[in-house]
């Protein structure tokens, strides 16, 4: 089976990025192709590259508290690219009641601060066998 | 969510128009080495040709990916529209990658006639991807005048770059004296520029005395096309010499496109001919050796043989259950 392609994207002014790393480090561990966007992106940033690099999943991890704005434009511009069968995931710390709102929207799984790398890499299989061939 | 397998054929003619998801799904098609795929290969391949296709190498660290960003702005400011491919390497361990070029590039993100795809090695040697050639193509019928491929950070042999590019940049740091050295067998040979980057440093200029140095002890000029190896002094961080680079390229452009680059064309369908025979027939091979493997090599290791009486003993059970 081909690698599975991540985009794994900060946006916004948040400047934390050691998780995320973590994070892209485990996903390679488990023989991911795994593409990291850098520090202070755009939405419209980052999902260019998204299709650009036609990824599986595109991770997108927030410690702002912005998720409710940003997810939302996220998604727009998805369905701009026609690209909306990407699967979008969330990571941070975030309330509970906003990975309610994440997921009407549209958020295939939302990755809490709490999540073992473990469950990560088992998520991402899964939502990508889910979807099936591309 | 299961969504519809757009076939192949009709993402071609989305990305000859020049739409973004369907160029990126095809690459993707290409690299994954989709059956379905392959007669649109086809295709693309005969329709392709149009763009001039840059090949950019050096050793690891030594500013290729900024280079390719800072290049690719300076090429946009003359209306081109450029592509990139960038190479990084595939873990031998787990198979997967961090693919970290695109962070270099961060300005052209949003710039329509700018298209940048990463890949991993996945096991190729050689500094580039089994697709990237095939992901040039597709890149090629999308649209793009220039095509940039970015190989991983190299060391003295990975030279193939040399036989899939127009234009070769050998892309050399200050400070690395013993690295030139090291380099001077290999990619001193294949540089059709060579680039000394971050030359705002103090000991740029040693480095690039040396380069000089080093290319007379050489022919001064490649064989047939007259060409003579010029070294330019870049800086990314004060745009330094950037206009003589693109100024190079361009010249060498004229000569790889005039009749002088004829053996140049024939060397480069020649290698993309025996890398795919050899892709081919190590698929083929792979799949039918399968089987032979374990018992041959529990032989091997008992040393019940020799590796080549045992390894054609592989080949000849390939060539029967094939």
């Amino acid at each position: 089976m081909e690698p599975i392609r991540v985009l794994l994207a900060k946006v916004g002014l948040d400047g934390h990025d050691r998780g995320v790393k973590v994070v892209a480090r485990t996903l390679r561990d488990a023989g991911m192709d795994v593409i990291y966007s850098g520090l202070h992106r755009t939405p419209a940033e980052v999902v260019t590259a998204a299709v650009q690099e036609d990824v599986d999943v595109l991770g997108v991890s927030l410690l702002s508290g912005v998720q409710l704005t940003v997810f939302p434009k996220i998604f727009a511009l998805l369905e701009e690219h026609g690209a909306r069968d990407m699967i979008v995931i969330a990571g941070g710390v975030m309330p509970d009641e906003d990975v309610v709102e994440l997921k009407k929207m549209g958020v295939a799984e939302v990755l809490l601060q709490d999540t073992t790398p473990d469950k990560i890499v088992a998520t991402l299989k899964r939502l990508v066998t889910e979807r099936g061939a591309r | 969510m299961k969504t519809r397998y757009v076939p192949s054929t009709e993402l071609l003619e989305r990305a000859q128009c020049g739409e973004m998801a369907a160029i990126g799904r095809l690459i993707t098609r290409a690299e994954g080495n989709v059956e379905e795929i392959r007669s649109t290969l086809s295709t693309i391949y005969q329709r392709a040709g149009r763009a001039h296709v840059i090949g950019l190498t050096g050793v690891p660290g030594s500013g290729k990916s900024t280079l390719v960003g800072t290049l690719t702005a300076r090429l946009r400011t003359k209306g081109q529209k450029v592509g990139i491919v960038a190479v990084d390497p595939s873990s031998p361990y787990s198979g997967g990658a961090i693919l970290g070029d695109r962070v270099r590039m961060s300005e052209l993100v949003l710039d329509p006639g700018v298209y940048i795809r990463s890949m991993a090695t996945r096991g190729a040697v050689g500094g580039m991807a089994r697709a990237t050639l095939d992901v040039v193509d597709i890149l090629d019928i999308g649209g793009f005048d220039t095509i940039i491929i970015e190989t991983v950070g190299v060391g003295q042999d990975e030279v193939e770059i040399a036989k899939a590019s127009h234009t070769t940049v050998v892309v050399s740091a200050p400070g690395l004296g013993d690295d030139i050295q090291a380099i001077k067998a290999g990619m001193l040979e294949i540089a059709d520029i060579h680039v000394v980057s971050k030359f705002d440093r103090s000991d740029a200029n040693r480095t690039m005395v040396d380069l000089k140095k080093m290319l007379t002890f050489g022919a001064m000029t490649s064989a047939g096309t007259g060409w003579q190896t010029p070294v330019v002094g870049v800086s990314s961080l004060s745009g330094e010499g950037l206009d003589e680079l693109v100024e190079k390229i361009e010249l060498h452009r004229e000569v790889a496109r005039s009749s002088r680059g004829d053996a140049r064309r024939r060397a480069i369908a020649t290698f993309r001919l025996q890398k795919t025979a050899e892709h081919l027939l190590v698929e083929r091979f792979t799949k039918a050796s399968a089987s032979a493997v374990p018992a041959l090599a529990e032989r091997l290791s008992r040393r019940q043989g020799d590796p080549y009486a045992l390894a054609n003993e592989l080949l000849a059970s390939a060539a029967a259950s094939s």
